[in-house]
């Protein structure tokens, strides 16, 4: 019943827009932090040039910022439009922490960015720094509950299936949020923000410091973001190496996939640095090893079994058969909920649902009850991401990452010495590495949720069966309005943000602090917002 | 399971209310944008329109955002329905709804008036856009949309892009969107002086009268229209999929709710009288009071409409018994508990901090305020 284009048009959509969209939230999260940082400099010290930092930085942050509202947009909808029968399914337990998103953290970022911006003549040091504090804080937290969301994709804790009302429901709001998965991922999405940040102003400072510019802020700036960096970098490596150790437990597939294992090695096992993986033929045409390493990288054990692509799949074959029960007995409860030997069986087989859904697409009609043992072993295939782009994707992420932590290792070095705009070398290599960061969130959210399939909750749900049946004109229709929509932005964006950046702070004129605005009447009303507001304008 | 009904009972009336703040923050900062071209005739008067939600349309959209994330989580399945149903739609609504930001972000950055034309025109579509579409939306619960459901609740969405653009849709679009002119035009009074102030004031008013006689067509137009009445279903307060139930379509049955409770005749007499009332203080020129009257009007329109549909919430034309209903479409009772929770301590937080924020940055903007401020728009 599913057009299979209509899927693959559908992931790449949501694919593209997450991507781009994440193209812009690191920056946010670390910057807001850092304009934090300095902002509480210059009402602690109440030096000028901390100010200036302040306003100059943040110009640059709001560039970026009005993007990620804008595609944020998108991700909001793109659940329902293009993947309704994902939302129907989980919706009860992953449209929670999007709400609460919404409720805890997109109000008091929006609001208050307002303030931050609106706000510098009309508040007092102390109160205008608390309001920076807020847009930071409203950020992360933004973070923090999309990947409790997330967190449930990859590692459906909290749930189960109400045969009634046909979906996923919530069994424990506790395990939801406090999912070993959901919560390793914030730290190290959100640090890995502050990172990109970091590499972000160092890059633009040294580029001030080549061409002997607006010497003062950017010598300040560049030595606040490198020890930043440094202490970010660290962190996300640390992070990272957990979310290994935590996600290979609760996926093995994706494990599999990231180390190019076809087969169960006996523990310890050797670890691939560099392989040419082919999936069709389940092995690497080369591979360059190490001995023994692979197991205590991921288990931090020497004797733990890391199982390799063949024990997955043929476990995947077990659970098929084990879930195909399931399926058909739900068949017969959606008209008939009271059914008793229906729910009976379903009890028996829910564990493995999901399995059983993946085989529908290659049974006869979609019924699985009819399912061969050959569609059986397709199925079981499906069971293993994309090797080739797994493998890849984490070695370059992780690459960008040693990259950096080497370069803010030099460039705190080099700027507690105090001369580093004498290292001309290392201020002229500065500016290059502002996309290293952001190629290696990319690759993150790549090995993350690639990694994920065939699978849009893990062991629950496949992708294939989530997206909205949509035509085929329709997707094309949307992807094109997506991609040429979005290259306009990347577009007017790159250009406002290299133009502001070559023009640098001298354009500032702050407004004198304490001026008071023309007309500043006394409030009448106005407890809530609108009464605050439209107070005082009859006449 | 008493508790299972007061909540989906109350996360009906949530939804509504969230409905309801939506258009009246949301709509009065696309009516700003869609009058601006009209209100400022030079750059600065522009500048000087655009100013006044300048530090408020970020926080105000959170509504339309909140509004995606409440409906995903406590009516998974109408999100799913309707967000995929209407897709066309949907990718219009979002589409101009993402460039707003760039336009108030980036229309200033650039000296250069050709640059700024532009991004006027982007305020302008995404102004006015999306009220219609908001409004149109309404209509099609309505009228029933051409959906249906497989045995595992799998959607399928059977009508055109164009088909959802009927006539009724379009009257409940452009009523939608006169409010929001109406409440654009009344900030702007309110905030702005001189011609400025008398461009605005003169489109709130014609606003508002267009707006007082779609509702009352719309109104003569729904009595004669086909309703949905529900015959045979699980009881309210158990859970349920739309696959159990029986639906009927009876003319007039629209109006049933309001002939079993008369007392609800009191929600489309609110709406008209926010309008009148409005109408009369925005010509005497009481923009505060003319501002309350407007969100009044919005209450009364939304209500009436909300009220109309229950426990109806998005019709199917194609199979009515799959009716999505506030009982067989709401998320469970955990999920609503949860949700209740998160509510009651964060709204009142929001509300605050929101109330502090229009406070902060009270009073009237000027040419000369957008002129000597770097961080205007």
């Amino acid at each position: 019943m599913i057009n299979n284009t209509v899927v693959e048009l559908s992931r790449l959509q949501f694919a593209s827009t997450a991507l781009y969209h994440f193209l812009f939230v690191p920056l946010t999260l670390g910057m807001s932090f850092m304009l934090a940082a300095m902002e509480t400099v210059y009402v602690i010290t109440g030096r000028k040039i901390y100010r200036e930092m302040t306003h100059f930085w943040g110009k640059l942050f709001l560039i970026n910022f009005a993007l990620g509202v804008a595609t944020g947009l998108t991700m909001e909808f793109e659940f329902g439009t293009n993947w309704s029968f994902y939302s129907s399914f989980v919706g009860d337990i992953f449209g929670a922490p999007l709400a609460i998103e919404g409720l805890m953290a997109f109000f008091l970022e929006a609001t208050f960015i307002g303030l931050m911006v609106f706000g510098w003549e009309r508040l007092s040091k102390g109160k205008h720094l608390l309001v920076t504090y807020m847009v930071a804080i409203g950020s992360n937290l933004s973070a923090l509950w999309i990947l409790v969301a997330n967190g449930f994709m990859q590692d459906p804790q909290g749930a189960t299936f109400n045969p009634v009302t046909l979906r996923m429901e919530l069994s424990s709001f506790g395990a939801l949020i406090f999912n070993p998965d959901a919560q390793t991922k914030f730290v190290h999405t959100s640090i890995a923000g502050y990172v990109t940040a970091a590499v972000f102003v160092t890059g633009i400072s040294a580029f001030y410091m080549v061409r002997g510019r607006h010497m003062e802020l950017a010598k300040r700036s560049f030595r606040m973001a490198s020890l930043f960096g440094v202490l970010a970098t660290a962190g996300v490596i640390t992070l990272g190496d957990a979310l290994g150790f935590i996600g290979g437990h609760a996926q093995p597939s994706k494990l599999a996939a990231m180390e190019a294992m076809w087969k169960t090695d006996a523990a310890p096992a050797p670890f691939n640095v560099a392989a040419w993986p082919v999936q069709s033929e389940q092995r690497n045409a080369w591979s360059i090893q190490i001995p023994y390493v692979l197991t205590p990288l991921i288990t931090h054990t020497m004797d733990t079994t890391v199982p390799g692509v063949d024990d997955i799949e043929a476990d995947a074959v077990k659970r098929i058969k084990n879930g195909i029960p399931a399926v058909t007995a739900l068949k017969v409860l959606s008209s008939d909920p009271t059914n008793a030997q229906a729910l009976a069986q379903f009890r028996d087989h829910q564990q493995d649902l999901g399995y059983g859904f993946l085989v529908k697409r290659y049974a006869p009609d979609q019924d699985v009850a009819r399912a061969s043992e050959d569609d059986i072993a397709r199925a079981s295939k499906d069971s293993i991401p994309d090797v080739f782009a797994m493998f890849w994707s984490f070695r370059l992420m992780v690459a960008c990452g040693l990259l950096m932590l080497a370069y803010f290792v030099m460039a705190v070095l080099l700027s507690l010495r105090g001369d580093v705009d004498r290292q001309r070398w290392f201020i002229r290599l500065a500016p290059w590495m502002i996309p290293v960061p952001f190629i290696a969130c990319e690759m993150g959210w790549v090995t993350a949720e690639v990694g994920r399939q065939p699978w849009t909750v893990f062991g629950m749900l496949p992708t294939w069966m989530s997206a909205s049946s949509h035509s085929v004109g329709y997707m094309v229709f949307s992807l094109i309005g997506f991609v040429s929509l979005y290259t306009i932005f990347i577009v007017i964006e790159m250009f406002l943000m290299v133009k502001f950046i070559r023009q640098g702070p001298d354009d500032e004129h702050p407004a004198p602090s304490g001026a008071s605005p023309k007309k500043r009447p006394a409030v009448l009303g106005g407890g809530v917002a609108a009464g605050a507001m439209m107070s005082n304008q009859d006449h | 399971m008493e508790l299972y009904l007061v909540l989906k009972v109350l996360w009906w009336l949530l939804l509504g209310v969230l409905l309801m703040g939506l258009a009246i923050m949301v709509g009065m900062d696309m009516g700003v944008g869609t009058l601006l071209r009209y209100v400022g005739r030079t750059d600065t008067e522009r500048r000087v329109a655009l100013n006044t939600i300048g530090p408020h349309w970020e926080g105000n959209q959170v509504w339309f955002v909140l509004g995606g994330g409440a409906i995903f989580a406590a009516f998974p399945l109408i999100y799913a329905t309707a967000f995929s149903g209407l897709y066309i739609v949907m990718l219009l609504l979002l589409w101009t709804m993402m460039v707003r930001p760039l336009g108030f972000e980036y229309r200033s950055k650039l000296p250069s008036l050709k640059w700024r034309g532009f991004w006027d025109w982007v305020l302008f579509v995404s102004g006015c856009v999306p009220m219609i579409i908001y409004g149109a939306g309404m209509g099609n619960m309505l009228l029933g949309v051409p959906f249906h459901f497989d045995w595992d609740l799998t959607s399928h969405y059977t009508g055109s892009f164009i088909s959802l653009l009927n006539p009724f849709a379009v009257l409940c679009g452009l009523l939608s969107l006169s409010l929001s002119l109406y409440m654009g035009g009344v900030m702007l009074t309110g905030r702005t002086e001189g011609v400025i102030q008398q461009r605005a004031q003169k489109a709130a008013s014609i606003a508002v009268t267009v707006a007082l006689v779609l509702f009352i067509i719309g109104g003569i137009w729904v009595s004669q229209m086909q309703g949905y009445v529900l015959v045979k279903s699980p009881l309210p307060g158990i859970a349920q999929s739309p696959m159990q139930q029986t639906v009927s379509l009876v003319a007039g049955a629209w109006f049933d709710n309001y002939h079993a409770y008369p007392v609800l005749w009191l929600l489309p007499v609110l709406g008209c009288l926010g309008m009148v009332l409005g109408w009369l203080a925005i010509r005497a020129g009481r923009s505060t009071l003319a501002w309350w009257l407007g969100a009044l009007a919005w209450i009364g329109v939304i209500a009436t409409a909300g009220v109309s549909l229950f426990p109806f919430m998005m019709t199917s034309s194609t199979d009515p018994s799959q009716s999505l209903t506030v009982w067989n479409s709401i998320s469970s009772a955990r999920t609503l508990l949860w949700a209740t929770g998160f509510t009651a301590v964060f709204v009142p937080l929001i509300v605050a901090y929101t109330s502090w924020a229009f406070h902060v940055m009270r009073g009237k903007v000027s040419a000369e305020h957008v002129d000597g401020n770097s961080h205007s728009y």
